[in-house]
């Protein structure tokens, strides 16, 4: 970033942190960004004449006489359909090796949608995966994350996702992301001839991890450009929020703030908040929907981040492996798209909500069964046939190598219905299962 | 003169102020910022520095700007016109702002100034009146609306004049009154009142006495809300909160509904704009939208404003209170609130009580549910505040502070159990750790013995014996393994399961099974007793299971029928054969 004439530069630091520089300094905003030795860096504090930095990509090195200069703005990104197609750091500046992009300068991280602006989700998303269209069924402008322990293939499911989602345009916010991961979405991307759909920010492992903080708003205002200006339908992509996290408890570790549970910032929940209902549909057709990843550790859901994010988003999709089948599946317990409501039964068949349920109950009843076998009971003829079950029903729709159309999912679970099971003992509505029901 | 100040130091939405005069403790101000105005409210004082809470973003603040304090509190305006409408945590008109984008410093009016009313007045000239007193009313929507003595006055007043029945405006002067003094005091249709101070304007305020229909059975039958009481709804996420709390808004008995969105999404506010106008409220045929006001302050508005939002739904509930009516408020999510206060301590660098919480959050949380309650105004009416919060318990733990508090405060509790939740038993209400203290009540017990039957609190009781027994049962059985128990346990679990699937269980999402009048709650309980006090003969555990799934699953088709239609009939009389087969002689 270039300075200006009149520009004033500051050369006299009082204080250095890890993450953050002091000065005395005047005519400052709160959240304007500077530059330390041309570094970028927030102001995150002012109390009288003195101002605190947060400087992205970390101190070190960083002397008390560096030079510092006010931008006099916030952080910034310039948006035009120019985006397209791109690759750019957390700065926003293109790692690509293209030009820099010309466009409409707006602040990252801007104002909310009014809500009585906003309308109400409803278009499908399909995706042929059954566990997520017949048990979870996206919606646009749904937020949602992946719950996955690391070694789970989030990225590649998420990739496929979005791939099949038909969006206008697909946002990647990359946080922390291993090379070999940003490499891998270049190339599934490039090889499905969507690249001129895409638009990426990434922070690899190579990056400070500060400079993550600023991914996810660059995304998502880019994002409200396309949705909003030029009423498209935009998936943005974010993993993985967990290291984005991580590094706000960094900051807020290094302002001596108290943390909450498990080392967080008390603010995590609005701080996650703030971004995730950036999803939004606008009346005028353009709508956000966000997928993202949420690493856990150990499964562990009551950690403070997959807790508040659960408490965040419009539902959960779980990775597990399945060793009875010996593929990874979505976890239907676990498992929730809280938005389904609004197009199953309505945008799919009729049978779809008793369907769904019918098959997870059934499912559950197999977990029962296991745990019995597993305790050294004998198991009768019903717990039997519930093992049967939910292996066929695990192979055939919980898999995520599952590519089909709904249609074909209910039908499905009507096969595997009958061939298990009789009319009573899946409880259906009278009126669907004389319907639907398949005779053996 | 009032007080001004400049902008000495900026963290976040924490704003300190050195003031030139006089300031209070929740005093108003206003910070100017590139021509727009960010109201905050003074929540510290230490000499002569302010600091301040910023209901809006304070990026591009800069030391040095200019504060002007108010000289009044956080205030919410009150008339005629507050029915139906959709307002921020401050009570701006959502939908008067311009713009998709929420701008900063933007305020709209909440009431309709040029809005004209049918007045008709209730008290004459003479009448004595004190703050409260309902000197006319208007008809907002289809509700009659009171207009009353303004709660600030205090003191005794003589109506000197009310004007003659007819049209005004809002800010029209319709009564004047005469204080002791002989001061003649104006009165329009509008008056302000500061959120945090309770509306005091009754009598009395006996413990309740009468429940609060919701048409969610695990609630009406097993544990029910009082007219007037309070209870706290905590889950882990996911586990069905908002959709209990929406069912509740659309099916409780209430003249009024208030539904704050403190802190949570802006996609469930959104369900309420889009579904209210367009649904009907069972008992009345009114669209919802006509009962219900929205106070919404979702996770990405100002996080300082949360707290305001469910000061500002209280108020508004207290001030049609006032009127004689039934309201019904309800918060989702009081963790949100607490979060908020939280943030703020920790910037004002405050000594934190247990997970950083503030100290006095339980106080703070228990004077809140304080202000709900059945009252007796002071001309002998009667009007109620029922008060249903969710608490959103970190971890998913009940230990938790905020859980704790509410606990202390609130009368019912309805635990969300996340095994049932994932195993799609909704409402995920857990029907053994969950109560109602309302149920204890002698009062309570008198109205439902002459309401519902005179045995019913006795089979209510036993309703829940057999729930627990079913759970002794269940865990026994899988200690021991199916045959290795006598078959009187699987009968026993599968006769908790009945009552589980039938009475406790209920499709939020079915048109009819949604929402279940009491008559209807009385008559299926029946029923499921019926099938408890019947002793069957089964010859081994194998045939319990699915004699007693066939009985649940015909049940489950009467739950999904129209009340005493003839397909209703007709599967109750498939179940009372089935029972006949099965029984043993
Ligand atoms: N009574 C019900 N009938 C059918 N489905 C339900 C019911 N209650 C909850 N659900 C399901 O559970 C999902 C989550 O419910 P809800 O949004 O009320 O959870 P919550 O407890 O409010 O979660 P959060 O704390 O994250 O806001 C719903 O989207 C719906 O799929
Ligand atoms: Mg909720």
């Amino acid at each position: 970033m270039e300075t200006s004439a009149f520009q004033k530069i500051y050369t006299k630091i009082t204080q250095i942190t890890k993450a953050t520089c002091s000065l005395k300094a005047e005519g400052v905003g709160y959240e304007e960004i500077a530059t330390v030795n041309g570094r970028l860096a927030q102001v995150v504090k002012i109390q009288g004449d003195s101002v605190t930095l947060q400087i992205f990509s970390g101190t070190e090195g960083i002397p008390t006489n560096a030079e510092v200069v006010f931008m006099g703005k916030a952080p910034t990104i310039k948006v035009s359909d120019e985006l397209a197609g791109r690759f750019f750091n957390a700065y926003g500046d293109p790692i690509d090796g293209g030009p820099a992009v010309e466009g409409k300068e707006v602040e990252i991280g801007g104002p909310s949608v009014n809500p009585v602006r906003r309308k109400q989700p409803s278009e499908l998303i399909p995706t042929g995966i059954a566990g997520i269209d017949l048990n979870n069924t996206l919606v646009t402008g749904q937020k949602i994350p992946f719950f996955a322990d690391p070694d789970q293939p989030f990225n590649q499911v998420m990739a496929m996702v979005a791939l099949r989602a038909k969006a206008d345009k697909i946002i990647l916010g990359g946080m922390g992301l291993s090379n070999d991961d940003y490499l891998f979405f270049k190339n599934i991307f490039d090889n499905a001839g969507a690249l001129d759909r895409i638009i990426s920010f990434i922070n690899t492992t190579e990056n400070p991890p500060v400079e993550r903080l600023l991914v996810p708003d660059m995304a998502l205002t880019t994002a409200e450009y396309f949705a909003h200006e030029k009423h498209q339908k935009v998936l943005v992509l974010l993993t993985d929020m967990t290291l984005y996290a991580d590094a706000l408890s960094i900051v807020s570790n290094r302002m001596d703030q108290i943390p909450s549970k498990d080392s967080m910032p008390g603010s995590l929940y609005s701080d996650l908040a703030k971004l995730y209902e950036k999803a939004v549909q606008f009346p005028e057709g353009g709508s956000i929907t966000i997928i993202a990843v949420t690493t856990l550790s150990g499964g562990d859901i009551t950690h403070a981040i997959p807790d508040n994010t659960g408490y965040i988003t419009e539902g959960q999709l779980f990775l597990r492996r399945d060793t009875d089948i010996g593929k990874v599946i979505i976890d239907p317990f676990r498992s929730l798209s809280r938005l389904k409501q609004l197009v199953i039964g309505k945008q799919t068949r009729e049978d779809h909500p008793q369907v769904m349920n019918a098959a997870i109950r059934l499912f559950a009843d197999a977990a029962n069964a296991k745990t019995k076998l597993e305790n050294g009971f004998d198991l009768n003829d019903y717990d039997e046939r519930t093992l049967r079950f939910a292996k066929d029903y695990s192979r055939e729709l919980l898999a995520i190598d599952i590519n089909i159309d709904i249609e074909q999912m209910l039908d499905t679970g009507w096969r595997l219905f009958a061939e298990h099971f009789n009319k009573s003992e899946v409880g259906i509505k009278d009126s669907l299962t004389e319907k639907y029901w398949a005779e053996k | 003169m009032a007080t001004k100040g400049k902008v000495t130091g900026i963290i976040a939405n924490l704003v300190i102020v050195e003031v030139d005069g006089p300031v209070s403790q929740n005093e108003i101000c206003f910070i100017r910022l590139k021509g727009v105005d960010l109201m905050a409210e003074v929540i510290k004082v230490l000499g002569n520095k302010a600091s301040t809470q910023v209901f809006e973003s304070t990026r591009g603040l800069k030391i040095g700007a200019d504060v002007e304090f108010k000289n009044h509190m956080l205030e919410v305006t009150l008339g005629p016109g507050i029915l139906s409408r959709n307002y921020d945590g401050l009570q701006n008109d959502l939908d008067k702002m311009t713009g998709v984008f929420l701008k900063r410093g933007e305020h709209t009016e909440p009431l309709n100034p040029d809005a004209e009313w049918a007045f008709k007045h209730i008290a004459e000239a003479g009448d004595k009146v004190e703050a409260g007193s309902w000197l006319g009313e208007v008809i907002e929507g289809w509700m009659p609306h009171k207009i009353m003595v303004p709660f600030k006055l205090q003191g005794d007043y003589t109506v000197k004049s009310v004007v003659a029945d007819g049209t005004y405006k809002t800010k029209d002067v319709v009564a004047v009154i005469t204080d002791s003094k002989g001061k003649d005091i104006e009165v329009t249709m509008v008056q302000k009142w500061p959120v945090k101070v309770p509306i005091k304007a009754y009598r009395e305020k006996p413990r309740p006495f009468r429940i609060m229909e919701t048409g969610v059975r695990t609630m009406d039958t097993l544990n029910p809300l009082a007219e007037g009481g309070t209870g706290f709804v905590p889950g882990p996420f996911g586990c069905g909160k908002t959709v209990l709390q929406h069912a509740v808004s659309q099916q409780a008995e209430a003249d009024m509904i208030i539904i704050t969105a403190c802190g949570e999404r802006a996609n469930e506010v959104v369900e309420i704009f889009t579904e209210f106008p367009e649904l009907e409220d069972p008992r009345t045929g009114r669209k919802l939208m006509e009962r219900t006001t929205i106070i919404c302050n979702t996770s990405n508005m100002p996080v300082a404003a949360r707290e305001a939002s469910v000061y500002t739904g209280m108020t508004i509930a207290e001030y049609y209170r006032s009127m004689g009516l039934k309201v019904l408020l309800l918060a989702d999510s009081t963790s949100r609130w607490a979060q908020a206060l939280r943030e703020m301590s920790n910037r004002m660098e405050e000594l934190p009580g247990p997970d950083a919480f503030p100290m006095d959050l339980p106080a703070i949380i228990s004077n809140f549910y304080s202000r709900a309650g059945f009252v007796y105004l002071n001309n002998g009416e009667s009007g109620s505040i029922t008060f249903l919060g969710t608490v959103s318990p970190e971890g998913g733990n009940l230990k938790e502070p905020v859980t704790e508090s509410n606990k202390k405060a609130a009368r019912c509790f309805y635990g969300l159990n996340q095994d049932r939740a994932d195993s799609k038993r909704y409402p995920a209400i857990d029907p053994i750790d969950s109560y109602s203290k309302y149920l204890e009540y002698p009062e309570i017990q008198e109205f439902l013995k002459k309401n519902v039957s005179e045995d019913w609190v006795d089979n209510v009781t036993l309703t829940k014996d057999i729930l627990l027994r079913g759970k002794e049962a269940s865990e026994q059985i899988n200690i021991l393994g199916d045959d290795g128990v006598p078959i009187d346990y699987h009968e026993r679990y599968w006769k908790a399961e009945v009552i589980d699937f039938v009475i406790l269980q209920q499709d939020a999402y079915d048109s009819i099974d949604k929402s279940t009048p009491f008559e209807r709650q009385k008559f299926m309980l029946e029923q499921v007793l019926d099938v408890y006090h019947t002793k069957f003969n089964f010859n081994s555990f194998e045939e319990v299971n699915p004699f007693f799934k066939s009985i649940i699953n015909t049940f489950k088709q009467m739950n999904y029928s129209e009340f005493k239609s003839d397909k209703f009939n007709d599967y109750l009389s498939q179940i009372k054969s089935k029972i006949n087969e099965g029984k043993a002689v």
